[in-house]
C-alpha cells in the first residue's frame, strides 16, 4: 500500500511534466496543424541557457526566468522562419522541417556546451515523499495550464488566436492578423515546453536529456487527442500514472514498452485520441 | 544500371523513339515483361558493386555494404510512406528485430546457411510488421507518426530486460563465416560480405520495384492521393495499408539482419530513435516516390558520416564540435531541402536529364 502511494504522487509528477509537453505540442498542432518534433530540443536550449545563466549570476531563478524568454522567442522565430515557408504544403514537409531542426539544435547543444553531462539542481528541496520540487512541478504546470485556459477564454488576443486558428479566412475578414496569432501560438507552446524542460532535467543536463520525456509527452497528446487541451492534460496524467506503476511493478526497463501499449490500446479503441469530438466523415 | 533510370521516365523512352525510327534498343527494352527488366537491372547493378569491391579495401567494403542496407531500409520505407502515404518514425524498429533474429539464428543454429537466415528474419519481421500495421492502420498523419515513434523508443528496451536471451546493454556479439575456400584468394572476406548485402538488397529492391510497378503499387498511390476516393473505386483500403506497412517491416527487418551480419554485432544502442529519424531524413533527401530516391538517400547517410568527421578533423575541430558535426550538417540541409527543393536529390537528377536532353 505505502509503494502503491509513493507510486502514484510520483506518477502525477512525471504527468504533470508530460502533461506540460502534450499541452505546449496541441497548441501548436491546433493553430498550426504540425506537430512539433523539435520542441524538446526547443526546451533543450532553453535549459542549457537557464544552466549559463544560472552558473554566471548564482541565482537559480534569473535562469528559470532566462528559459522561460528564450523559449518565447525560439517558438516564435521557428514559426516564422522554418514553418511559414512550407505552410500549407502536405503535412509531411512540416514533421521533416521540425526534424531537421531537432537535430540542428540537439548538435549545436553538443558543440556548445560539449556532449558530457553537467549536474542540474532542482528547484526546491527533492527529498523525501512528494517533496517541494514536486510540489512545485505540479502546481506550476496547474497554473500554467490555468493560464493558458485563461487566455485563449477570457483575453481579446486569445480569442484572436483561436479565430486564425480555426478559421483563417474568416478571421482574416474581421481584421485579425493570422500570421501574428500563428507565431503567437507558437511563443506561448514553446514557453510551456521551456517549463516541462526545467522541471524534467534535473538531475543531469545533457544533449539528449529530455528525449525520453518527450516520447511520453508526444504519446500523452496522442492518446488525449491533439484537438483537445483538456486530453493533453488528462493523457499526461494517465500515462505518467501508468508508467510509474509498470516502472514500479514490473520493472524499469519496460516503461517505454507500456507507454507503446497504452497508445495502442487506447488508439484502437478511439483512433483519433480519447477527448477528440467526433465530426463528420468523408466517405 | 542507367538504362533502368531512363525506362522508369516515359518521356525519355519517347524521344528516343522519335529519335531512333521503331525498333530502337529502348523500345525492346520496354517490351520485356517488368519482372525480367528489374532482375536485368539487379544483375548489372551486383555486377558493379562486384566490381568496384574487387579493386577496394576492407574498409570501402563495409562503407559499400552499408549503403546497401541503408538502401533496403529506406527503400522499404519509400513503399510506405512515398507510396501508401502513411507516415513512419519507427523503421528502426523492424531493423532492431531484423539484427536480432540475424544474432540469435548465428549464435543458436551456427549450421544454418546465411539465406535460410535470411528468410526466418523476413518471416519474422512480417509477422511483426503485420500486429504494427493492424494495430496502426486506422491511424492517420500525426497519430501514425506518434505511435510508430514510440514503437521505436519502447523496442529496444527489450534487450535490456531479458538480458540472458539479448545480451543486455552490451547486445549479442558473434562472427560469421567468410568468402567460402573455394573462392579463397579470388575474392576477400569484407568483398564477399559486401556482396551478399548487395545480392539481399538488389533482390528485395526487384521485388520492391515489381510491386510497385504492379496492381498493388497503382492502389496504394491511389490511397496516398485520395484515401476516400480510392475507397469508393473498390479498393480495400484498410488491407492495402497492412500490406504496405507488412514488405515495408520484411525490408526494414533484412536491412538489420545485413547490418548485424556485415558488423557482426547487434547492439540496443545501434537503434535509437535518431535511426528511425535518419531513415525518414534520407528518405526525403533522395526524393519521394521512387526507389532511385532512396538509393540517393542510403549513399548521402552514410558518407554524410565519412565526410563530417573528415571535414573535423581537416579543420581541427575540438571534440565536442568534430563529433557533433554531421548532425548539424545533416538537420541543416534536410531543412533546407524541404525550404528549397522538396523534390530532393532525385527530383534534381530527373531535372537535369530533362535539361540536356532539351539540348
Amino acid at each position: 500500500m505505502d509503494q502503491f502511494i509513493n507510486l502514484t504522487l510520483n506518477g502525477l509528477t512525471n504527468g504533470a511534466v508530460y502533461a506540460a509537453l502534450a499541452l505546449s505540442l496541441i497548441i501548436i498542432y491546433q493553430a498550426t496543424r504540425v506537430v512539433n518534433f523539435a520542441q524538446p530540443a526547443l526546451a533543450l536550449i532553453a535549459v542549457y541557457i537557464a544552466y549559463t545563466v544560472s552558473q554566471h549570476t548564482g541565482s537559480y531563478w534569473l535562469g528559470f526566468a532566462a528559459a522561460l524568454v528564450s523559449g518565447l522567442v525560439m517558438g516564435a522565430l521557428t514559426e516564422r522562419i522554418l514553418i511559414r515557408p512550407v505552410h500549407g504544403r502536405s503535412p509531411l514537409s512540416a514533421i521533416i522541417v521540425t526534424l531537421g531542426l531537432l537535430l540542428v539544435l540537439q548538435g549545436i547543444a553538443g558543440m556548445v556546451w560539449s556532449s558530457e553531462p553537467h549536474s542540474f539542481p532542482y528547484p526546491l528541496d527533492y527529498r523525501g515523499r512528494f517533496s517541494a520540487a514536486d510540489v512545485f512541478a505540479v502546481a506550476s504546470v496547474g497554473a500554467a495550464a490555468l493560464l493558458v485556459f485563461a487566455l485563449y477564454r477570457f483575453t481579446p488576443l486569445g480569442l484572436r488566436m483561436r479565430a486564425a486558428a480555426f478559421h483563417p479566412e474568416a478571421a482574416r475578414m474581421s481584421g485579425v492578423r493570422v500570421g501574428l496569432m500563428l507565431t503567437a501560438g507558437w511563443a506561448v507552446a514553446s514557453v510551456i515546453g521551456a517549463l516541462a524542460g526545467m522541471l524534467a532535467t534535473p538531475p543531469f543536463l545533457f544533449p539528449h536529456a529530455l528525449d525520453a520525456v518527450f516520447v511520453y509527452g508526444i504519446t500523452a497528446a496522442v492518446v488525449g487527442g491533439l484537438d483537445n487541451p483538456f486530453g493533453a492534460i488528462f493523457g499526461g496524467l494517465l500515462i505518467g500514472l501508468g508508467l510509474s506503476y509498470v516502472s514500479g511493478y514490473a520493472g524499469p526497463e519496460l516503461t517505454t514498452l507500456a507507454a507503446l501499449a497504452i497508445l495502442v490500446v487506447v488508439l484502437s479503441i478511439r483512433p483519433a485520441g480519447l477527448f477528440t469530438r467526433p465530426t463528420a466523415r468523408k466517405v | 544500371m542507367a538504362s533502368s533510370l531512363r525506362h522508369r521516365d516515359p518521356a525519355a523512352a519517347d524521344a528516343r523513339r522519335r529519335g531512333n525510327g521503331g525498333a530502337s534498343p529502348a523500345r525492346r527494352w520496354r517490351a520485356l515483361p517488368a519482372l525480367v527488366r528489374h532482375l536485368l537491372a539487379a544483375a548489372a547493378a551486383f555486377a558493379a558493386v562486384m566490381l568496384v569491391t574487387s579493386v577496394t579495401g576492407p574498409m570501402t567494403d563495409l562503407r559499400i555494404g552499408s549503403v546497401g542496407y541503408y538502401l533496403l531500409a529506406v527503400a522499404g520505407l519509400q513503399l510506405l510512406i512515398g507510396f501508401s502515404g502513411q507516415i513512419s518514425l519507427g523503421h528502426g524498429a523492424f531493423m532492431f528485430i531484423g539484427a536480432y533474429t540475424m544474432a540469435l539464428l548465428v549464435l543458436h543454429q551456427p549450421m544454418l546457411p546465411l539465406w535460410l537466415n535470411m528468410l526466418i528474419t523476413i518471416a519474422v519481421s512480417c509477422v511483426a510488421g503485420v500486429l504494427v500495421g493492424a494495430a496502426t492502420a486506422r491511424l492517420h498523419g500525426p497519430y501514425l507518426a506518434g505511435a510508430t515513434l514510440t514503437l521505436a523508443v519502447g523496442l529496444p528496451g527489450i534487450a535490456t530486460r531479458f538480458p540472458e536471451l539479448f545480451g543486455g546493454g552490451n547486445g549479442l556479439s558473434f562472427s560469421t563465416r567468410g568468402a567460402p575456400p573455394a573462392l579463397a584468394g579470388i575474392v576477400s572476406d569484407s568483398q564477399w560480405q559486401a556482396g551478399a548485402v548487395w545480392l539481399t538488397t538488389l533482390l528485395a529492391l526487384v521485388v520492391l520495384a515489381t510491386v510497385s510497378a504492379g496492381r498493388l503499387g497503382r492502389r496504394m498511390r491511389a490511397i496516398r492521393d485520395d484515401e476516400a476516393a480510392a475507397a469508393l473505386s473498390g479498393i480495400p483500403v484498410g488491407r492495402t495499408k497492412v500490406i504496405a506497412f507488412v514488405i515495408s517491416a520484411g525490408c526494414g527487418g533484412l536491412a538489420g539482419a545485413s547490418q548485424a551480419y556485415l558488423l557482426g554485432t547487434a547492439t540496443p544502442s545501434s537503434f535509437t530513435v535518431t535511426l528511425s529519424l535518419s531513415l525518414l531524413a534520407a528518405l526525403v533527401l533522395g526524393g519521394f516516390g521512387s526507389l532511385w530516391g532512396a538509393f540517393w538517400g542510403a549513399l548521402t547517410l552514410v558518407y554524410f558520416d565519412v565526410w563530417g568527421s573528415d571535414l573535423a578533423h581537416g579543420l581541427d575541430l575540438g571534440t565536442d564540435v568534430a563529433n557533433n558535426l554531421p548532425v548539424v550538417l545533416y538537420g541543416a540541409v534536410l531543412i533546407l531541402i524541404m525550404l528549397i527543393w522538396p523534390q530532393g536529390v532525385h527530383g534534381a537528377v530527373r531535372g537535369l536529364g530533362a535539361l540536356l536532353r532539351r539540348r
